[in-house]
């Protein structure tokens, strides 16, 4: 593992794993994962399938407890606190690190009652008209708020992937979570609709910490600050985005932005 | 291929490939027919199937009443107490008068006897309702006895020799002649809907029977629908994939392929035995049927869990909501059509059931309509049985008309599931 040359500001760590192993039953995922997530960063997690990203980004918010046969060891933690601690709830640990999935997954509910069950549900507001101001700063936030501001009765699911995809961004937003996490958020979607999630990732990271997941190379490029090469289970190499594009510093990595395998 | 300059597409060109293509198309032809004659087969059989019961039971919805011009005699009647009359003189006053000729007291009495029992009942319930009556007379329409209204329905062979009958040519003859006069009216039968069991087919009704299918089900429902949903959605949701629960699972489904007379055994051994629940009673009935439905109602939530994309439980998961919240706000609204639907089947299966009840003491005569889940009484299902029994005539047509009622509330059930999954399912 290679440390960022790019040290002038470096920003603080809002999460960061140490010797993260992973198990699903007998087969091991994760083999000791030593990564820092900076604070109002985005950082990509690149890699051929199965090389263990997703698994990594689902420990981050404990979605593989929902999972069974999981083992885990090593340690994740969030401002320096270690989210499998017992004083940790993983309902309040899931609040405020959010999570993105692959495919497009609204409730078969109205656009409002998407954006408002998580707020309802973690009683973030204390009447409708806070509820109203939540759903409309989310779906503002989203970019999605002037395509669907005369239409929140309507069920979310007959909205377009893009549309919707957007929709779950703003429902994690509406938690008001600190970290973001996103799984091949675009892998479903359209280039015009990637386009307008990719800029909005940009727009977030001001607010929020975002960890994303992609099979995309030019999209980390695009959209992230940092990038994480993952290969069987392995953190190979973790550098700024720019870096590690330009000049990887280890081979396997070279091999894999250059399109020679995986 | 021997020619190797040939175009590639000879290949599906050549006399075999035409050959293998005549095959698969032949195959295809007589699996359409094979198909298409099972299904009608099968419609066949159903058409003959509620064709023989309607053709039996549609008379049993009708019945036969006597046109009688009753005079209130006082001198049949109690001037203290007008309930206490002696109303058989009453009508039979009123038949004499209509046959002069009949006098002899073994005809008289034979020539009562085209009025059923019910008959007195009804002129007493005249006067009951206006007392002024006592002393004047009304035209009544009476109940006919059963043997009467098998005659007016054509159910007996007027060609018979008289001694195979069960009606006699004396009769015949009264009964033609008050038809003659317009005073034989073939009407609407009430009593069969609204009242309950009796020895006499014409007074005979399933109203009994539906009360006490209705109360047998509401027990059913109300133990088995809340116990089976819960326990599918621990057994889905919480429990964790063990060993045991492979073992629990093995056993539900070997549960609901029990044949029910077991579940009526256990019924009998711990409700009526152990617990000394009352004999007869819908709530005995209903607790054996739920046990029976359990299995059906864990079987179809379990399903209807599984078939929710598991994307809306991450996503409830991954905004924070607890499991429990994810079970009752995504998982239980989106699952309960389908869960309606199969408990509604399950529900059907157990009305449509009769040896359970058998085994609990609901194969009973009972005459009172019952006014709650303790009272004393029998089933739908069960009164088909006792009346396929009975050896009079008149129960014939009673037992088909009854499965029609039956038929009617399952069919209604039926309706009611497919309509709930059509209208409230979501689809992805």
């Amino acid at each position: 593992m290679v440390e960022s040359a790019d040290t002038r500001d470096a920003p603080r760590v809002k999460m960061r794993t140490r010797r993260l192993k992973l198990w699903y039953g007998d087969k091991q995922a994760l083999a000791g994962i030593d990564l820092d997530v900076p604070e109002h960063r985005v950082t990509a997690l690149i890699g051929p399938s199965g090389c263990g990203k997703t698994t990594f980004l689902k420990c981050l918010n404990r979605m593989t407890d929902t999972i069974d046969g999981v083992t885990t060891e090593g340690s994740v933690t969030l401002d320096d606190v270690d989210v499998r601690d017992r004083s940790v709830d993983v309902v309040q640990l899931r609040a405020r690190v959010g999570m993105v999935f692959q495919k497009p997954n609204p409730f078969p509910k109205t656009v409002y009652d998407n954006i408002a069950y998580g707020p309802r549900i973690h009683g973030l507001a204390a009447n409708r008209r806070e509820l109203d101001d939540i759903v409309e700063s989310s779906l503002r936030r989203a970019g999605l708020w002037e395509e669907v501001s005369g239409r929140l009765g309507d069920l979310a699911t007959g909205m377009s992937g893009g549309q919707q995809q957007r929709l779950c961004i703003a429902r994690s937003i509406a938690v008001a979570p600190e970290v973001i996490l996103m799984d091949e958020p675009c892998s479903a979607l359209d280039p015009i609709s990637t386009a307008r999630i990719e800029e909005l990732i940009d727009d977030l990271r001001t607010k929020y910490t975002i960890v994303i997941v992609t099979h995309n190379l030019q999209q980390a490029a695009r959209v992230s600050q940092m990038t994480a090469f993952f290969h069987l289970g392995r953190l190979i190499e973790v550098n700024s985005t720019a870096e590690l594009f330009q000049s990887p510093a280890e081979s396997m990595t070279e091999d894999y932005i250059t399109g020679r395998f995986g | 291929m021997t020619d190797m300059t040939q175009p590639a597409t000879s290949v599906h060109q050549s006399d075999t490939s035409r050959e293998r293509l005549r095959r698969r198309y032949g195959r295809e032809r007589s699996f359409k027919i094979i198909s298409v004659s099972a299904l009608g087969l099968t419609a066949l059989f159903l058409v003959i199937l509620l064709g023989s019961i309607v053709l039996n039971g549609w008379s049993g919805f009708l019945t036969t009443k006597l046109r009688l011009e009753v005079t209130y005699s006082t001198k049949h009647l109690d001037v203290e107490d007008p309930a206490n009359g002696n109303f058989r003189m009453i009508i039979l006053d009123a038949l004499r008068e209509r046959f002069p000729d009949v006098t002899e007291r073994r005809e008289l009495r034979a020539l009562l006897g085209i009025v059923s029992n019910r008959g007195t009942w009804d002129v007493r319930d005249a006067l009951l309702d206006d007392p002024s009556l006592a002393g004047g007379s009304l035209e009544l329409w009476l109940p006919a006895a059963t043997e009467v209204d098998m005659l007016n329905k054509g159910y007996v062979d007027r060609s018979a020799p008289e001694e195979l009958r069960l009606i006699d040519d004396r009769t015949i003859a009264w009964v033609d002649a008050i038809d003659e006069a317009d005073d034989l009216a073939t009407v609407f039968n009430w009593t069969f809907l609204l009242s309950g069991d009796s020895r006499e087919p014409e007074l005979a009704g399933v109203g009994g029977a539906v009360l006490g299918s209705f109360w047998i089900l509401l027990v059913t429902f109300v133990v088995s629908f809340p116990t089976g949903v819960g326990a599918a959605i621990f057994l889905e949701e919480f429990a964790p994939k063990r060993r045991w629960v492979d073992v629990i699972e093995v056993n539900i489904n070997n549960l609901a392929a029990v044949p029910s007379i077991v579940f009526g055994l256990l019924g009998l051994a711990v409700f009526l035995n152990v617990m000394h629940m009352p004999r007869s009673a819908p709530v005995v009935g209903g607790l054996t049927l739920a046990l029976m439905t359990l299995p059906t109602i864990i079987i179809a939530t379990r399903a209807a869990l599984k078939g929710i994309p598991p994307s809306i439980k991450d996503a409830a998961l991954a905004i924070g909501a607890s499991p429990v919240q994810v079970v009752s706000h995504h998982l239980l609204p989106l699952a309960m059509p389908r869960i309606l639907t199969g408990a509604i089947i399950g529900m059907a299966r157990a009305l449509g059931e009769s040896a359970p009840l058998l085994m609990v003491g609901m194969v009973a005569f009972v005459v009172d309509l019952p006014s709650g889940p303790t009272d004393a009484a029998t089933a739908l299902p069960v009164q088909v049985f006792l009346w396929a029994d009975s050896p009079e005539r008149g129960f014939v047509e009673k037992t088909s008309a009854a499965i029609m009622v039956l038929l009617v509330f399952l069919v209604a059930m039926n309706g009611l599931a497919v309509y709930l999954r059509q209208r409230f399912e979501i689809r992805w």
